[in-house]
């Protein structure tokens, strides 16, 4: 059994999807139902489906001095750094700790595999990288957590967590053990992923993609539509900020069971979900909203709707937000982060965009539209291939269980 | 700062030059030890998931298996931190080349073995493992991060701890910005606490310059070959007799290990 964990101060959060840059834009589409979807326009073939864009990325100009870290993924990292005065906020805490104090832990599936394709779209006559290409840092699954120390100015333990799509849920877990054994004060936490040919033909490959705007548990879902996204969070003390809303728990587990479809009876999903109630000290009664994983696939939904229905009253509401975002991969754990933080801050359960037919396995738990309510504690799951399996808990300020 | 304390109970490592710890034991007192067989044997995973496996996936099995049969834990109980600085380069070069020209033939397979955790992913599974399980990078310093990262996992939850490291050797174009000459895996089982399967007894502390300690000739020349082969300062004190060394940890950030035997 975890041992009850001593909450961290969430000092800052921002988000960065197709809902929008920043917090209010993402409150904005959350609050009107407005999805970020559009008809794939990105991919270097034709591929019917739709996608979660980021608008904009293409014009982000990094800063001259990290002019070798340029490919989509480290823009849009760029782009959603600068949102919210999040740079301002990492940069106080630099100050306060001391750069060799504060960890960088970011989660990514594919980081910036897509400068590898494109380099590959484009070899040299003789076979090899063309120039422009030829810069190893971008072709490694640690490009984005680099870049990201060079542009904050850190120079403490910095890692990548890849564990496909629960990656920036994960890291939640590093930093919290980091800031309890001392080895730091603070830590950016977050994740960063970016559309590209990997991901949207692979799953397509896996015939896990819809030709239509995905729909979470929708009785008729047929797949996921894949999205990109960039979100991060610095986690404190509470002594240093009692007034921040509050990491309480997080869980991990494996599933054992397969590389691509999850366990048939959600087994790591239950045993992560726990092992974050026990560390917050919560009975499952006491959460009021959750962030599902909801990704739209068939067997997803249906194992996470039954595992909703086992373990929670219908008191604690809950929904999908891909809808919105569509699946943003090794980013999807730190934006549902940020959406669970949202409902705690503005009182709203977000609807679950796109489940218009329910589907029967769902029970009443499911808010299938936008809800006022008074939000204490959320939850958000992310779940993995591989069988990887994350939940967070978040709380209101000066929560106690 | 602090210090973090944990304890070696296991030790695997598989190159195309080592079959297993013991045969980096045999090099540094001055043996030629044999080669092992070109395919690590990865004798964990049922046979059919050996036949289909990735190398990337062999590899990391391989060094895993060694070092938890060497501590004689349950592996179904331990927590699994796998890393590597590039993952599986065969199936990055596969899947970019592929992309590159018929996109529509991308292999499901090869595409869900693409995962960064496609190791620690098949691990589990072979093992029964429902116990947390990550798979991390930090380029050169992916030893180095990953070691940091189990340690503070075994010391903060109070529980035993499997760390992979493994690297394969690169591929197509991608070879080139990789560097990756030849394979190169290892594990360590950390405990918390000491016990009667202690080989010895790491002291961690952060705050050093991200320096390599240097090596005798050919592990040199392995570590420059392999990110992995960062970890061979101090798999070499692990095989003698204790003493220190310094790992990068991160881009500007170093990790002073004092290890003293105690088997």
């Amino acid at each position: 059994m975890p041992i009850l964990m001593t909450p961290l101060a969430v000092t800052a959060y921002t988000a960065t999807s197709a809902m929008g840059s920043g917090l209010a834009a993402q409150l904005d589409a959350l609050e009107h139902a407005r999805s970020g979807l559009r008809p794939n326009d990105i991919s270097s073939a034709p591929l019917a489906c739709w996608v979660g864009r980021v608008d904009g990325v293409e014009d982000v100009v990094l800063p001259a001095a990290l002019g070798a870290w340029d490919c989509r993924n480290n823009r849009l990292a760029w782009l959603g750094l600068n949102q919210d005065g999040f740079l301002e906020r990492v940069h106080a805490a630099r100050t306060r700790y001391g750069a060799d104090r504060v960890a960088l832990l970011l989660g990514t599936s594919t980081a910036s595999i897509g400068a590898t394709e494109e380099a590959y779209r484009r070899l040299d006559a003789d076979g090899g990288f063309a120039d422009d290409m030829l810069r190893p840092a971008i072709h490694a699954p640690h490009s984005l957590a680099a870049f990201v120390a060079a542009a904050l100015e850190l120079a403490g333990p910095c890692l990548t967590v890849s564990t496909a799509c629960s990656s920036s849920a994960k890291v939640f877990a590093s930093a919290e053990r980091m800031i309890r054994l001392g080895l730091v004060d603070a830590a950016v936490v977050g994740g960063v992923d970016t559309l590209c040919d990997s991901v949207l033909f692979g799953f397509n490959a896996l015939e896990l993609v819809s030709p239509e705007p995905c729909r979470p548990f929708d009785a008729a879902r047929n797949g996921i539509s894949i999205g990109e996204a960039a979100g991060f969070a610095l986690l404190e003390r509470i002594e240093a900020a009692a007034d921040a809303p509050r990491l309480l728990g997080y869980g991990e587990a494996s599933d054992a069971h397969h590389m691509s479809t999850p366990h048939p009876d959600g087994l790591g999903a239950e045993l992560a979900l726990n092992d974050a109630l026990a560390r917050a000290g919560l009975d499952a009664a006491r959460v009021d909203y959750i962030n599902l994983h909801g990704t739209a696939s068939q067997k997803n939904d249906e194992v996470e709707a039954a595992l909703v229905g086992r373990v929670f009253p219908v008191r604690t509401r809950a929904s999908s937000t891909k809808g919105f975002t569509g699946h943003t991969l090794g980013a999807a754990g730190i934006v549902e982060a940020t959406i669970a933080l949202q409902a705690i801050e503005h009182g709203l359960v977000p609807g679950n965009l796109g489940g218009d037919t329910p589907d029967p396995i769902c029970g009443a738990h499911f808010a299938w539209r936008n809800e006022r309510q008074r939000v204490d504690v959320a939850l958000s799951n992310s779940f993995g291939f591989g069988g990887n399996n994350a939940c967070l808990a978040f709380a209101r300020a000066g929560f106690a269980a | 700062m602090s210090m973090l304390r944990v304890h070696v109970e296991g030790v695997g490592l598989w190159s195309p030059q080592l079959a297993d710890f013991a045969a980096l034991r045999a090099l540094l007192a001055g043996a030629t030890p044999p080669a092992p067989s070109p395919r690590p044997a990865a004798a964990t995973l049922p046979p059919n998931e050996r036949r289909r496996a990735p190398e990337s996936v062999l590899l990391a099995v391989e060094a895993a298996g060694q070092a938890v049969a060497m501590s004689g834990r349950d592996a179904a109980a331990l927590a699994c931190v796998f890393a590597s600085a590039h993952g599986d380069q065969a199936i990055t070069d596969y899947m970019c080349a592929t992309l590159a020209r018929s996109p529509a033939e991308l292999s499901p397979t090869r595409f869900h073995n693409s995962v960064h955790n496609a190791a620690v992913g098949y691990w589990t599974i072979a093992t029964g493992c429902h116990a947390p399980s990550t798979a991390i990078c930090a380029q050169r310093a992916s030893f180095g991060a990953a070691l940091l990262e189990a340690a503070s996992q075994a010391l903060a939850e109070q529980r035993a701890v499997l760390l992979v490291c493994s690297d394969t050797t690169g591929s197509g174009p991608l070879a080139e910005v990789t560097g990756c000459a030849q394979a190169f895996g290892c594990a360590l089982v950390l405990a918390p606490q000491a016990s009667s399967a202690s080989l010895g007894r790491l002291d961690l502390q952060l705050g050093t310059a991200p320096t390599d300690t240097s090596l005798p000739e050919p592990l040199q020349g392995w570590r420059a070959g392999n990110p992995s082969a960062a970890s061979l300062p101090l798999l070499a004190l692990l095989a003698g007799a204790g003493g220190h060394c310094e790992l990068p940890v991160a881009a500007t950030l170093g990790l002073r290990i004092d290890m003293e035997n105690v088997a």
